[in-house]
């Protein structure tokens, strides 16, 4: 059970920028992948999900042993995918609550033929209103926000803190199985990055997440700790370790490691 | 949350709307007396002396009827090439007779009913198993409390009948016969229709509703709405119109004069559904006296052809018009829709907000006028023009007509011409909605400023109704 990045390589309008990544995340284990400006983090975390941009050249990636290179994005949502964006969209006139409500219905297999157990009622493709209810507000705790926020168009004058808070609170609904982050913690002050922190520590305890850290700084890594730390450098990962590597890239930088190629050919 | 949750309840919704519902109509359908195809002194005749009209009715008919024949067809906007006059019934009577069953409503009818969602009860009514309308309004009833209060809320036909002075005074005082071709047209022919009037400081609190249907093959449908909101009055009137689908082509050109008198307040709502083979040419006007306020909350999913510029004239001093319309032009629509604001007094306000969608080949164009005229000091309005283009080859028209008389009047005008971006689709499908549900709620948001001034029910339907249209369903 695990989430399996094989050799993958990556090209956005004809040009490499992943050159051949490989790593395994299981449930439950958190991964940290830390790397300078431009490395080509963004670009991984996107094509997992299936960006039209990204064009996967070479590689596979599959979760729990099923290629997701065929899928859309919604069918590898479906597949238990998720991924916290480092810029969440925004879609005027779309409440927070009424996109959640489709996500989570869709995630949840309500529009699929055999669930719809009453055929004859309109919204059969969606989950119960009151149960859907029920669980959001929940769900709200978990990032300490109050129902107010659900009535607000979808991303539309987030703040950076509230929007990645949204981001967790949609994946506390859609539940996957393993979760990619992808610099979950820019735009964060101290207080929003803890809660944020400690809402995804929750989600992965109780959902065995498998989750994908993705960062420049070590500062979210002191609230969510990485059993594995990979370091990753020109689209590739060139080095991985224990926590213990974080301190050293802290102590040393990026310079370090790239010095530490260059020395090793 | 509150229209999340009732969209949760609509069964229960859907019941207590048949509650409240002050109509209980019989449904009995016989076209036995239907005119001839085509236009003719004759059939004016014949549909007057069916309706048995006074004498003054039937020489209105007549005289718009060589106007109509007088005037020239409208060259601009859409293409009316294809329209034959001589094509089409001008009057049917719906009467009295034996009652629709089920089973003989259309399959294809049926199917729309199942693809929209609506449940077995509504699907009866709207089938017209429960109720029948056809080119004549039926009103069995009038809700005891609005007689009470002097409210007038009839078909046209009774109206001429039992009103006769109201009738005259106000028809064709809004829309005169001669404004175009097909007031003319409706002015000889006109069948069916609602006369409101509300009197003085009335407040009408559950809103008026009138359905029209298109129900037999190549049956014109003309209808004629008068409504009068008295100093002081309080109304909202709403027209849904959905039509099923025949292979002829089909007309509606209607006719709505509304007259809002001193500090009254009117707002008409409709979403036409018309099957893709009707022409849809619609003249709808209110007259705006002082401190009176006029809204049209238009929609525009179905048609082939849709030709509707909602006008308000604001002739009183602070009076104001407001005009929101959607269009929503899919794969062979053409719909040159609009508004026009016309201020004739001091201190006048109108905002005009269009929202068009179009779709494949579909085609929406927004013609807004806005005319300042002298005297109107001080005059402000607003214009706002978005259009949301869903494919490479839609295509979407604003033609804006500003002339303004007075230097101390304001006009804004702003348009927008947006796509769907391949990052908000991306965005939404990564949490598992398929690209057609993304497309969707991106679509639903865009119209959110005109739903959320919409009654539940109709908001609940115009969702599924969009959603249809982006399925390619519809029509």
């Amino acid at each position: 059970m695990a989430l399996e990045i094989r050799d993958l390589h990556v090209a956005v309008d004809g040009k490499e920028i992943l050159k051949g990544v490989s790593l395994v995340v299981e449930r439950g284990a958190t991964h940290a992948l830390m790397g300078p400006n431009g490395s080509g983090k963004s670009t991984l975390s996107y094509a997992l999900m299936g960006h039209p941009k990204y064009q996967i050249t070479r590689g596979d990636v599959l979760l729990d042993g099923t290629s997701l290179l065929e899928m859309t994005p919604d069918l590898r949502a479906r597949q238990g995918l998720f991924l916290a964006m480092q810029y969440p969209v925004a879609v005027s006139g779309v409440t927070l609550y009424s996109f959640l409500h489709a996500a989570t219905s869709a995630v949840r297999g309500y529009g699929d033929q055999k669930k719809s157990a009453a055929p004859g009622r309109r919204n059969a493709h969606m989950m119960p209103m009151r149960e859907f209810r029920k669980e959001v507000d929940e769900k709200l705790d978990l990032i300490k926000m109050d129902s107010a926020f659900l009535r607000r168009y979808l991303n539309e004058g987030f703040s950076g803190g509230e929007k990645k808070r949204a981001e967790i609170l949609q994946m506390a609904l859609l539940q996957p199985r393993y979760a990619v982050l992808d610099e979950t913690d820019s735009g964060l002050d101290i207080d929003a990055l803890r809660i944020v922190s400690e809402g995804i520590n929750t989600l992965q305890e109780s959902l065995q997440v498998g989750l994908l850290v993705i960062t420049h700084y070590q500062r979210i890594l002191n609230y969510i700790h990485p059993d594995v730390v990979h370091i990753f450098v020109d689209g590739r990962v060139v080095k991985t370790g224990d926590a213990a590597l974080v301190d050293l890239l802290e102590e040393r930088g990026y310079d370090w490691v790239r010095q530490e190629l260059a020395a090793g050919g | 949350m509150g229209k999340e949750e009732t969209v949760s309840d609509l069964h229960q919704d859907l019941r207590d709307i048949k509650e409240q519902d002050q109509y209980n109509f019989r449904t009995e359908i016989d076209y036995a007396h239907s005119s001839r195809r085509g236009i003719g002194e004759d059939v004016v005749r014949e549909l007057s002396s069916l309706k048995d009209e006074p004498e003054w009715m039937l020489d209105f008919r007549l005289k718009a009827l060589d106007i109509f024949f007088s005037m020239p067809m409208p060259t601009w906007g859409v293409d009316l090439g294809t329209l034959d006059f001589e094509q089409f019934y001008y009057f049917m009577r719906a009467t009295r007779g034996k009652t629709r069953t089920w089973d003989e409503v259309p399959d294809a009818i049926k199917d729309t009913f199942e693809k929209l969602g609506i449940p077995e009860a509504e699907r009866k009514y709207l089938a017209g198993v429960e109720t029948q309308m056809d080119s004549e309004t039926v009103y069995s009833s009038l809700k005891v409390e609005w007689e009470r209060h002097g409210i007038i809320f009839v078909d046209m036909d009774t109206a001429v009948r039992e009103y006769p002075d109201l009738v005259q005074a106000h028809i064709s005082k809004c829309v005169p016969v001669r404004d175009n071709k097909f007031a003319a047209l409706n002015s000889a022919f006109w069948s069916g229709g609602s006369f409101v009037y509300v009197p003085p400081g009335v407040d009408v609190e559950i809103p008026l509703q009138a359905y029209f249907r298109i129900n037999a093959q190549s049956l014109g449908q003309f209808e004629r709405t008068i409504i009068i909101a008295d100093e002081g009055s309080n109304v909202h009137y709403i027209e849904g119109c959905t039509a099923p689908q025949y292979t002829e082509a089909a007309l509606h050109t209607g006719v709505i004069e509304i007259f809002v008198k001193k500090g009254a307040h009117a707002r008409y709502t409709t979403i036409q559904n018309w099957s893709r083979n009707v022409y849809n040419l619609v003249t709808q006007r209110a007259i705006v006296d002082e401190d009176g306020l006029m809204e049209w909350v238009d929609g525009n999913l179905g048609s082939g052809i849709t030709m509707k510029y909602p006008a308000v004239i604001l002739r009183g001093a602070r009076a104001r018009g407001e005009i929101l319309s959607i269009a929503f032009a899919a794969e062979g629509q053409h719909y040159d829709a609009g508004a026009k604001a016309i201020h004739l007094a001091p201190d006048t306000r109108s905002s005009i907000t269009s929202k068009s969608i179009s779709k494949g080949n579909g085609r929406s164009g927004f013609r807004g006028l806005v005319r300042i005229g002298r005297g109107a000091e001080r005059a402000q309005s607003k214009v706002l023009c978005d259009a949301l283009l869903l494919d490479p080859e839609s295509r979407s028209d604003t033609y804006p007509y500003i002339d303004v008389s007075e230097d101390d009047s304001r006009v804004e005008h702003e348009a927008t011409v947006s796509r769907i971006s391949e990052d908000q689709l991306f965005y939404l499908m990564s949490r598992g909605l398929s690209e057609q549900q993304a497309s969707a709620l991106i679509i639903n948001g865009f119209l959110e400023p005109f739903v959320k001034e919409l009654p539940m029910e109709y908001a609940v339907e115009l969702n599924r109704l969009v959603q249809l249209q982006m399925e390619g369903s519809v029509g």
